[in-house]
This record gives C-alpha cells, structure tokens and sequence, in this order.
C-alpha cells in the first residue's frame, strides 16, 4: 500500500468542507469588519413580498372569483357539499344511526350497526379475502378495538377511512392513467406531486378551510392531497410496465382507448396497482391526527384530547388503536392485492343461493347479528363494564422512569448537545448564504449537470429572498442531526434484519408500529424525560424516520444476487468479507435511496416537532396556521418542500451514479 | 316485530309533528353550530350550551374546529358560535374579526382569565422571597438547568400566544432564559415531570384549568398591568423599558357569527345572558381531567341542578 494516496475528488470535496467550516466561523467577523454584513445575514428590506401576494391572490379566489355562472367558492363548496353526502351516511350507518327531526327532537330511525355485525363483516371479509387465518387477525383486531373501549371513535376514524380512500385512490387513478396517455401531463405533474408530498399539511390547512368550509370534509380534502400522490405514481409506473405482448395483442383486436385502458392494462396491472391502494389507506391513517384538529373527530382526536390532560396512557391507547386499525386494513388490502391476481371462474348454477353458498351464510349472520343487537343492547353498544385499559401501567412506567432515570437521561442529552447538536448548528447557521447556493449549485452540476445545478440555484434564491434563510439553516440542522442518528441507528438494524430471519421479523413489526402511531402520543412523554428542545424534538424526528433508512438497507442486503455471493464464498471470503467487501457495497445505492426516504420523513415531521417548541421552518408554519395566515404559511412551506427536493434530486442523482459504478445500471445519456 | 316497526314509525312521526310544533317559535330549525377545541373546559362551557339550546327546542350541531382557524368559519357563517375566546391568548383574532362586521362579541362568560408566571409550592423553600417577582432576581439559578446555568430556566407558552416573556425578563433584570413550548400539552408535561421530582420549576400557567387544582403552586406577584406599562417605557418599576408589569387579566369571551341574531333572536339572547363563574368551572374542570368523569355527565348535572338559572336565559 505504501502512502494512502487520495483521489482528486473527494481532496475537493474535504477542501470545501474546510472552506465552509471557517467561512460558517469566520464569516461573520469577516463580514462585519468589511461592513458587508447582508453577506452573512440577508437584510429584511431585501425580502421580496411574496407572502403578502400569495395571502392576496388567496383572499380574490376565496371572496371574488367567478366562473361566470357561479364563483370559485360556489364551485367548491358544491364538492363539499357532494363529499359530505357519502361521509354523513357511512358514518350514520358506522357510528351515530340515522336519526329524524332535529336537535333534541330527533328520533332514531335506524341504529348504526351493532359492534357484532361490522365485526362479523370484517371477519367475513377477512377469509373471503385470503382464508381463516386472516379472518381471525382481523376479527381480532376489531375485537381489541371493542373491548378496550375505543370502538365509537374508532368507527368514525374507519368512516372517513372509507370515504377518503376511494376518492384518493379513483383521483389518483385518472391522474395515473392521463399521465400515462400524455407525456406532457406526466412532466407537469410530477413536480406537482413533489410538492403535494413536502409540503406540511399545516401550510394548506387555512385555505382549505376556506374553501371547503369548516368540518370533517375539510378534513377529508386535506387527507386525500396528502395520500393520493403514491396511487398516481404507482400507477404510471404499473401501467407504463405492462407487457407489450399484452397491449399489443388489445391493438390486434382492435381495442378502443377506453377498452384498452379498462379491460386489458388496468387488469394486467391490477397487482401494482393493489400496492398504491394500500399506500393511500396507510398514509390516509397517518392523517388521522392532524385531520381531528379540523374536525374529523375519532381517534386523533382522542389522542390529542388525551395529551391535553397528560392523560399519557389514554393517548397512548387510542394511538395504538390506529395502529391496531392499520394492520386490519393493511392485512385486508395486501390479502386483496394476492387474490385480485389469481381469477378462478366459478361454476353457474341456477338459484342464488346455490351460487354464492358464502354470501348466503355471511349476509345471514349479519342480519341475525343486527336483530339481536336491536333487542339486546350489550350486542349493540359494547358495555362499557367489559372494557379494559391499560392506561395507568403507561402513565406508570412513565412516572418510575422520571423519578429514577431522569439524571442519567440528563446526562446522555447534555452529552449529545454539547458534543454533537449545538456545535453543528452553530456550523449552518454560520454559513454566509452567497456560499452557500454556490456550494449548492457546484454540487448539483457534479452530479446531475446544468439542469440540477439551475433548480439548486432558484430553489436556494426563493428561501432566500422570501426571508426564510435563517429558520431554513435551523431546519437542516435539525434533519441533518436526526437523519444522521437515524441512519446510525437503522442501518445496522436493516442489516441485522436481512441476515437473521427471526430479527428481521422483530424489526419488522417494530418499524411498522413506529410509523402507524401518531407521533403525538411519544411525543409527550419524550417531553417529559427530555425537556422541552431540540434534543426532544431530533428524538421525535429520529423514531419516526429510522423506517426507511431499515427498510432499504435490508432490501438492498437481500436483493444482492446470489451468484455474486457464491463467487464469495468459493474464493474464500469468510463471512465478514462477505458482507463487507460483497454485501454492502452493492446495497450502497439503495441504502441511499433509503437515506433519501428518512430525509423526506424527517421533514414531514418538523411540524409536529414544532408542537414541542423547535423555532424552525415547521415552527413559521404551525405560527401562520394559528394565524390563519395563508401566505406566510405557504412560503415557509415550500422552502420545506424545496429543502427535500433538493436533498432528494441530488441523492437520487448521486445513487445513480453509484449504480453505474458497480454496474447495476447502464448510462442513458448523461 | 311488527309492533316494533309501527312503534317506531309512530315515535318517529311523533317526533316530526312536536318538533315541528316548537320549531314555530324558535325561528330558523337549521342547526346551529357550536365549535369545540380541545381542552376540557372548553368542551364543558359550550356541552352547557348547547344543551340548553337543544332545551329550547334548538337544533344543535357540535363542530371541531382550531381555536384561531375558527375566526375563517365564524365569518362566513359556516359556524355559529364559539363559546371561548380568551381576552389572553384570542383578543386580537376577535378584534380582527368583528371590525370586518362578519363577527360579533356576545359578551363575557363570566370566566376571568388569568396568565402569569406559575411555580409549585416546593420551590419557596428554595426562593423564600416568593410570591414577590424581585425575589426572583436573586435566586435565578435556583431555577436553571444544565443548558440554561447560570440564568434560571422558564417556560413560556407557545410562541404563538405572545405574552411578552422575552421583553418582560429583560426590563424586569431577571436572569431568565425563556424557552417556549409548542404547545400546551408540552407545556404541562414538563410540569407534571418536574413536580413527580420535586424538580426546579417555572413556567406559564393559566387559569381556569386543571393545572393549579392538581399541583400545589401559586402565581408569581408581579407589579400589576396596565396598558401604558405595555406602551411606555418611562411608565412602571424600569423606567427605561416598556412591559415591566406581569400579563394582563381578562374575561373569556363568547362570538358569534353576525348573522347570529338575525336567523335566531331568542337562541343569541341565551347566548348573550349566559355566564359561569371560575369556581364553577374550576369544579367541573377537575372532575373531568383530575377524577376521569365523562364530561356529558358532568354537563347533565350541572344541568339539573341550574335549570331555575338556565331557563331564565332562554325565557329572555
């Protein structure tokens, strides 16, 4: 080996590094000693005015515009008006019955559905689905929501489930496929659909309230605008990957466009498609919480409700029943996607009854089941005399780990602030911002070329300009030092997954939990162990985002072919060799991509740390929803969704480029 | 099961006709809506009046809604009536809204607001001079935590509320770093992690709320407030600063949508004479957050044992 040698590059990129770090603690003296200081802080008269423009633009749409016939808010309450119809019937028929007269007059025409018969209808569904076992999961897991007292909640959390999946899934369906038929539209929804995903709900929040009006079907709107994007994804890519052997044999038929869409490619791609579907229903869940702040109700509310009260072990149960409710649906969904692939023609018979035996039987037992729950009432609303909590033990375990544990978390916190958190923030906050964009658009040419480096520019500029630069610096420091702890973390975690089998299914069913509960419910105790402070909020952000940088690791460690691994092992690499000179090197790209994904959630997360007091972007945008302030609230919300767009192109650019090292991809055109 | 059927369609029919009888005198029979934030006594004082609304035979519908972001509803008439706007925390955004004429004031609650710096009893053994706020300028450190050392910790409310902690620490020379909560969930848990401890504390409580029912604390004195205090430097105890006094005091007030009282003149009347007092609701806040009862039965029996007081209100 002789002298380690350096290679060019990477001398270029510890040089720049150099450069910034005395830059970020020079900078300003430098800056004040030539009295150029706009250099290290960007002056506030130079702030362009967008936000005011954008509140204006706002407020003309939402008090005078027209389409001539009727104004915009017309328009848009009419399709609140249509999405109510279907939300107020699911959730008469699921939680509240259907009443006659009004207020205290109101008679009860018809009660909603006893606990016996939805939970019936799911065990039903569960082995129509796939086969006993699912049912019984499934019927368990309604099970627990009755008998832990959480089934009223739950049932209207499951009604705007219900309604918000199938408009997401339909928009996002229609959206797929129009991408799909025309290329333009495909290039000019894709950075719409970045946007719908970075933006933090809270940004939108006051102009969908404007517009759709105050209630749940606000709500719904802001939960399909978070959720749809993936079916609109998934499904161009599902479509663009069918066999061309199948549409080329719809085009000998001589099928039309609507033909060839809804006969031949949508039931080719029905299996992908079944995985966007499932998407929508997760992230629809994830919205739980923040839709219950505008009027949703169900379990998000309760947590919040909870937490208000630091009732610790009553937010902590309802959190866990929306996780319960993930995994039914998750399970259901998943068993739908399996079956919808394999089609077996039934045989014709001739009475009803003899060609649908089950149905007969499950439409049986649920009539049955609603009889009886209208005569006997413990079969209609589950007593409350049989529910069980939990609650005291979390609030318990809380309290013992305060009482004795509290200076040794003391002590790790201090530890990592001193050592680690503050002297990094002190590091981006000093960064002058005019080297910072050149530094951004250096990086962007090098690995993505001229286009890259002109989106950094702009993206840079905008956060800039608007005034935003100092909270966007604290922001991707907060991320920086959370990505980089959860990627510590699940790295090894996702590796560990990947080579024992029985490890990966513990890690498994920890992440999925983890990314299921709403993050309010540990935030709160967090708080209480921690303090209020960026040491809290980089814990919140951490959890929630370990998923995917476990996830991708594990799948990259896996999806190494085995050919290469036996090379391995017949030229002799023992077991670590194997990992380290085979594995690793050749999961480095998805292990990026995973890296990527907790970038991308430990932004979506800000806001909610914001709840804890972080004074960042996510801070600016939680101050202009409690203001109602519409353009404030958007401009710090896309220089949050700039942050990840950023972040996100010039990863996925350089994780290109490391598959085209280790040769797992071809070079199309640079 | 036939019987059943008929009872009901009877029961229903019924319903239609007596409703229809007092809905003749009660003006508009569309609901009107009541919005619901998150916090006990919030839900409690507008569960109360909504039901003696319903008692008048009103239609009444309960919307959730953000305690700011509810002003955007109140103007367009989408929602009806929100039954907490703090003078503290809420007198700007109700400001704002009724000088667009879109939202009027329906008067006090009757609950006073109070806002100031909060810390439990154990802590005066440790700062004897308390509950005198110049106590507080020589026992800061009392106060501190490994980051904040040597100044003394507190913990403001989210930054959203104001309150002028920053200003306030600064012109009173306390030796104090302010660190806002986000939220007020926040905010109370780490009160309830320093009191399991006996831990040093100080932070923003209000009131009414279930915080000083639970811990054993008081209020710091500071020089009281007033409006010249907040404007002008040469006014209170540091001639050179403005907010040199503690926070302003204030009712909680109730408003309506405009619209209100044109649509249904008797129900804004209810409104208008409705009030509660602090101990009431300090009352039925605990028994909700502290001993776990459920706030319908809470609100039923403050109705039945006020119903001389409640029909009153909606006798005009």
């Amino acid at each position: 080996m002789g002298v380690m040698r350096i290679p060019r590059s990477a001398f270029i990129w510890i040089s720049l590094f150099f450069i910034t770090l005395i830059l970020a603690n020079y900078g300003k003296l430098v800056a004040d000693a030539i009295s150029m200081n706009w250099l290290v802080k960007y002056p506030k008269v130079w702030v362009f005015p967008l936000k005011d423009y954008v509140s204006l633009a706002m407020q003309w749409l939402v008090e005078d515009a027209t389409f001539g016939l009727f104004t915009f808010t017309e328009a848009t309450r009419g399709l609140s008006w249509v999405i109510e119809q279907p939300y107020n019937f699911v959730r008469a028929l699921l939680s509240e019955g259907f009443e006659r007269g009004l207020g205290k007059s109101a008679v009860q025409v018809l009660p909603p559905l006893s606990w016996l018969t939805v939970l019936s209808a799911v065990i039903a569904l569960g082995h129509y689905a796939k086969d006993w076992t699912l049912a019984a999961i499934v019927g368990a897991c309604f099970g627990y929501l009755a008998i832990f007292g959480q089934w009223d909640s739950a049932m209207i959390t499951l009604a705007s489930v219900v309604i918000a999946v199938p408009i997401g899934v339909g928009g996002g369906l229609l959206f797929g496929i129009l991408a799909y038929r025309h290329h333009w539209f495909g290039r000019l929804l894709k950075p719409a659909l970045d946007l719908m995903q970075t933006i933090p709900i809270f940004a939108y929040l006051v102009p969908i309230l404007f517009m759709f009006g105050f209630g749940p079907v606000s709500a719904l709107v802001a939960t399909v605008i978070y959720a749809m994007p993936p079916m609109v994804r998934i499904t161009t890519m599902a479509l663009q990957s069918v066999d061309p052997e199948i549409t080329d044999f719809g085009l000998i038929c001589g099928c039309t466009q609507s033909q060839m869409t809804w006969r031949i490619l949508i039931p080719s791609a029905l299996g992908s498609l079944m995985v966007g579907v499932n998407q929508v229903i997760m992230l629809s869940l994830n919205m739980v919480i923040i839709a219950s702040m505008i009027g949703a109700g169900g379990l998000g509310f309760d947590v919040l409700a909870s937490l208000r009260r630091l009732d610790i072990g009553g937010g902590f149960e309802a959190g866990i029943a929306i996780v319960i409710m993930a995994i039914a649906i998750d399970r259901l969904s998943q068993a739908f996607a399996e079956r919808s692939t394999s089609y077996v023609h039934p045989k014709i018979r001739n009475r009803i009854y003899h060609r649908h035996p089950r149905s007969m039987i499950v439409l049986t037992v649920l009539i049955f089941s609603m009889v009886v729950g209208f005569f006997i009432p413990m079969y209609q609303h589950y007593p409350e005399s049989h529910t069980i909590t939990t609650g005291a033990f979390w609030d318990d375990s809380i309290k013992y780990l305060n009482i004795n544990y509290f200076d040794q978390f003391e002590a790790v916190k201090i530890f990592f602030l001193k050592s680690f958190m503050l002297p990094t923030k002190r590091f981006f906050i000093g960064i002058p911002w005019p080297w910072m964009t050149c530094l951004l658009v250096f990086i962007g040419w090098t690995f993505g070329g001229w286009k890259l480096a002109l989106m950094n520019a702009l993206m840079t500029l905008f956060i800039v300009t608007n005034g935003m630069w100092a909270k966007a610096m604290i922001t991707v420091y907060l991320c920086g030092v959370s990505v980089v702890i959860a990627s510590v973390i699940g790295i090894p975690l996702g590796i560990l997954a990947a080579v024992n089998k029985r490890a990966g299914k513990i890690i498994g069913a920890v992440i999925d939990t983890l990314q299921t509960l709403p993050s309010f419910v540990y935030l709160i105790p967090v708080v209480m162990l921690f303090r209020i402070g960026d040491f809290t909020a980089m814990i919140a952000i951490v959890l929630y985002a370990l998923a995917p940088a476990v996830r991708y690791a594990a799948h990259g460690i896996r999806s190494v072919s085995s050919e290469l691994i036996e090379a391995g092992i017949v030229s002799g690499c023992t077991p670590t060799q194997i990992l380290t000179q085979i594995r690793l090197p050749l999961a480095l790209p998805n292990i990026l991509l995973g890296i990527n994904q907790t970038i991308m959630l430990a932004l979506s997360m800000l806001v909610i740390t914001a709840l804890v007091g972080t004074r960042d972007l996510g801070q600016e945008v939680y101050i202009a929803l409690t203001r109602a302030d519409t353009g404030h609230g958007i401009i710090a919300g896309l220089s949050i969704a700039f942050i990840a767009i950023i972040a996100d192109r010039v990863i996925s650019a350089s994780a290109k480029n490391a598959r085209i090292r280790y040769g797992l991809e071809t070079t199309h055109g640079h | 099961m036939r019987h059943i059927i008929k009872s009901t369609l009877i029961g229903a029919l019924a319903g239609t006709l007596l409703s229809g009888a007092t809905l003749a005198d009660i003006g508009s029979s569309d609901p009107i809506k009541l919005t619901l934030h998150d916090w006990s006594g919030q839900l409690i004082n507008t569960k109360i009046m909504g039901s003696i609304l319903e008692e008048a035979g009103y239609n009444v519908e309960y919307v959730q809604a953000d305690y700011i972001a509810q002003f955007a509803g109140l103007k367009t008439g989408d929602l009806t009536l929100a039954m907490e706007i703090w003078a503290t925390t809420g007198q700007e955004a109700l400001d704002e809204a009724t000088a667009t004429g879109k939202v009027v004031n329906a008067g006090e609650t009757g609950l006073q607001a109070i806002e100031e710096w909060w810390y439990p009893l154990y802590m005066k053994e440790l700062c004897p001079g308390l509950p005198d706020w110049k106590a507080l300028q020589g026992c800061s450190e009392v106060f501190s935590t490994a980051e904040t050392a040597p100044s003394g910790r507190y913990v403001g409310g989210p930054v959203t509320w104001g309150g002028f902690d920053d200003e306030r620490v600064e012109a009173l020379n306390l030796d104090f770093e302010v660190v806002h909560a986000g939220t007020d969930a926040a905010l109370f848990a780490e009160l309830e992690s320093a009191y399991q401890r006996k831990a040093p504390i100080i932070l923003w409580v209000y009131v009414p709320h279930w915080a000083p029912a639970k811990y054993d604390g008081e209020f710091v004195e500071f020089p009281p407030f007033s409006a010249e205090c907040y404007s002008d430097p040469s006014v209170g105890v540091n001639p050179d600063a403005a907010y040199d006094c503690g926070k302003p005091r204030g009712p909680i007030w109730k408003a309506a949508w405009a619209g209100m009282e044109d649509k249904w003149p008797d129900a804004f009347a209810a409104v208008q004479a409705y009030t509660l007092t602090n101990e009431e609701m300090s009352a039925m806040v605990g028994d909700v957050d502290l001993n776990g009862q459920d706030i319908d039965s809470v609100v039923a029996n403050w109705m039945a044992s006020n119903k001389n007081r409640w029909s009153g209100w909606i006798a005009k």
